[in-house]
């Protein structure tokens, strides 16, 4: 997910200058890609030790919090956008923190490994679970608990009533608006709360 | 081998007015410096000391083996706080025993030393005094603020009460004030001291006395919160004493953390100063920000304009991870650019002055972006 061409249409996806929470934020290389280019601020979260080092390294604010123990510590609609970016697929209370996405941001964008991608869904049909560049781990290993796809999402959306302001597929970088539970690698969802 | 430090001392002859009213003039603040200022003069970093440390940060004395400062393993040429690019500034807080005015000197208008007339210093008096200092060596604005535990608590009223003075604070292990339990704490240790029979109400040396069973049971009683449960089982465990069974005494030293605590609390008996054990752990129970905010810590950090590093330790629970996520929301809450590292590290309270590596790299990180951020580049 860190290739350039990804981190740049997540980036097209943030007005210039927002205040922005990256949960998940991993090296801190797109918030820092942010406030470079499109002058934004704000905050990573991150667990992971060495992630953590990398962000100050870098010169990028990161949070060491656990994202299972919820966002207790932001307020309402404190950012501009919240981010989480490949981060769903590794929580155990991926709803509760969709909500506290909504809550905590004006708007959420969430990107993560779509399942329904057709090599996936191939690979199943042989009866084995995919093992591919998006997707690299054995069943067995995987950090991912969760796996979902983009009509998942879709539901899970409209289930916790947010409001979709834009959502399509990611292929090698690239916007996939046909078809995109079967023909992208990875789901995007720009949303807010509904009113 | 770590180099060699040169304490020093600045006389100030005008009266400090003090948080509680009263004031102190003819003082002396004890202090060491490590590195060059640059030229433009921006290079300064301020290191705060806690209970029962000093000026003397890092180094060793000349001709004085195991002399090296409290935090020579984090500062220093080439540590994560480089002495090669930063000049870093260690004093001795006023109060203390080992060379700033404390309560075993003489007071100017009597003659007479101080004893128990010292008077109640709090940590926005100690972040006065230290300013002053700065003044006359000709730092108008820190790099950086530094500190651990009590130095921490300085660190951060550093950006209170000299906001544009401060670029970057590092609070490590610290608070933005004491829980009842850990007054609670400061309150057994000082009772310890005031009890005991040598003490004489503060004037024990007119007596030529020290209370020194009062000032080992303080010790023993701090020491057991600054470990963890599993360091100390670790450590020490159910260990008896070398090749010996049970006693069945009461009152012989039997378990290993026994003899410990007692040769802890004797070493510290010798060289600390029961007023000064008093004054400091008075500054710390009196640190609260927030309580001229009605107990909102976001708005008494309202006019920090520093940018921020907070670490913590997970097993610390004398300054719990908790109470630094408290300052770091108070932060966010102001919209400060503030990065926060909790380490998980086995050590209790005392990690902050143990090596670990996570702890050090993200220190040293840190430091690394403001020496980029001084020559001109972002962060």
């Amino acid at each position: 997910m860190s290739d350039h061409a990804t981190m740049q249409a997540i980036a097209r996806l943030v007005p210039e200058g927002s205040r922005v929470l990256d949960l998940g934020c991993g090296d801190g290389a797109l918030l820092d890609l942010l406030q470079r280019e499109r002058g934004c601020s704000g905050y990573g979260i991150e667990l992971a030790d060495a992630n953590v080092l990398a962000c100050v390294r870098r010169g990028v604010n990161v949070i060491q919090l656990n994202l299972d123990e919820g966002l207790a510590m932001f307020g309402d609609n404190s950012f501009d956008v919240v981010l989480q970016i490949d981060t769903l697929q590794h929580l155990r209370n991926a709803e509760v923190m969709l909500r506290e996405t909504a809550r905590v941001g004006q708007s959420g964008i969430v990107a993560f490994p779509n399942f329904a991608h057709w090599p996936n869904r191939l690979s199943v049909l042989r009866g084995r679970m995919p093992v591919t560049r998006r997707l690299p781990y054995q069943w067995y290993d995987t950090p991912n608990i969760r796996v979902g796809t983009y009509k998942d999402f879709e539901a899970l959306a409209q289930k916790n009533r947010l409001r979709i302001l834009d959502a399509f597929g990611l292929q090698e970088g690239q916007a996939v608006r046909f078809l995109p539970n079967a023909l992208a690698g990875t789901a995007v969802f720009h949303f807010e709360r509904s009113a | 081998m770590s180099f060699i430090a040169t304490p020093q001392s600045m006389h100030f002859a005008e009266a400090l007015r003090l948080q509680s009213g009263a004031s102190i003039r003819d003082y002396t603040l004890a202090y060491e410096t490590y590195g060059e200022l640059n030229a433009a003069r921006d290079n300064a970093v301020l290191v705060c000391h806690a209970l029962n440390a000093s000026h003397h940060v890092a180094g060793m004395y000349e001709g004085q083996p195991k002399s090296e400062g409290w935090w020579d393993n984090m500062i220093g040429p080439g540590k994560p706080l480089d002495t090669n690019r930063f000049f870093v500034i260690g004093i001795n807080n006023l109060g203390s025993c080992f060379g700033s005015t404390g309560p075993m000197h003489k007071h100017p208008d009597t003659g007479e030393v101080y004893g128990a007339d010292f008077p109640v210093v709090t940590v926005e008096d100690w972040v006065n005094a230290q300013a002053l200092l700065l003044d006359r060596l000709g730092v108008a604005q820190l790099a950086a603020v530094m500190g651990g535990s009590l130095g921490g608590m300085q660190a951060l009223s550093w950006t209170l009460q000299y906001p544009e003075r401060v670029r970057h604070a590092v609070v490590v292990a610290s608070a933005p004030n004491l829980t009842a339990e850990n007054i609670a704490f400061n309150e057994v240790a000082r009772r310890a001291i005031v009890t005991d029979p040598d003490f004489h109400g503060g004037h024990f040396y007119r007596h030529d006395v020290i209370p020194q069973r009062g000032l080992r049971i303080a010790r023993m009683i701090g020491h057991i919160t600054y470990l963890s449960d599993d360091v100390m089982n670790e450590k020490f465990g159910r260990q008896l004493r070398e090749g010996m069974d049970l006693k069945y005494s009461t009152q012989d030293i039997e378990f290993q953390i026994e003899s410990y605590l007692r040769y802890q609390g004797d070493k510290f008996s010798e060289y600390f100063d029961a007023n000064t054990y008093l004054l400091i752990t008075r500054a710390l129970d009196y640190f609260d920000p927030a309580r001229r905010h009605g107990g909102n810590l976001a708005q008494a950090l309202a006019v920090a304009r520093a940018k921020f590093l907070l670490v913590s330790f997970s097993t610390d629970w004398r300054f719990s991870p908790q109470r630094s996520r408290e300052i770091v929301q108070a932060l966010l809450e102001n919209r400060r650019d503030v990065s926060y590292a909790e380490i998980d590290a086995p050590h209790g309270h005392d990690a902050f002055l143990l090596d670990d590596a996570r702890y050090m790299g993200v220190v040293r990180s840190y430091f690394d972006s403001i020496s980029k951020e001084l020559q001109g580049g972002q962060p």
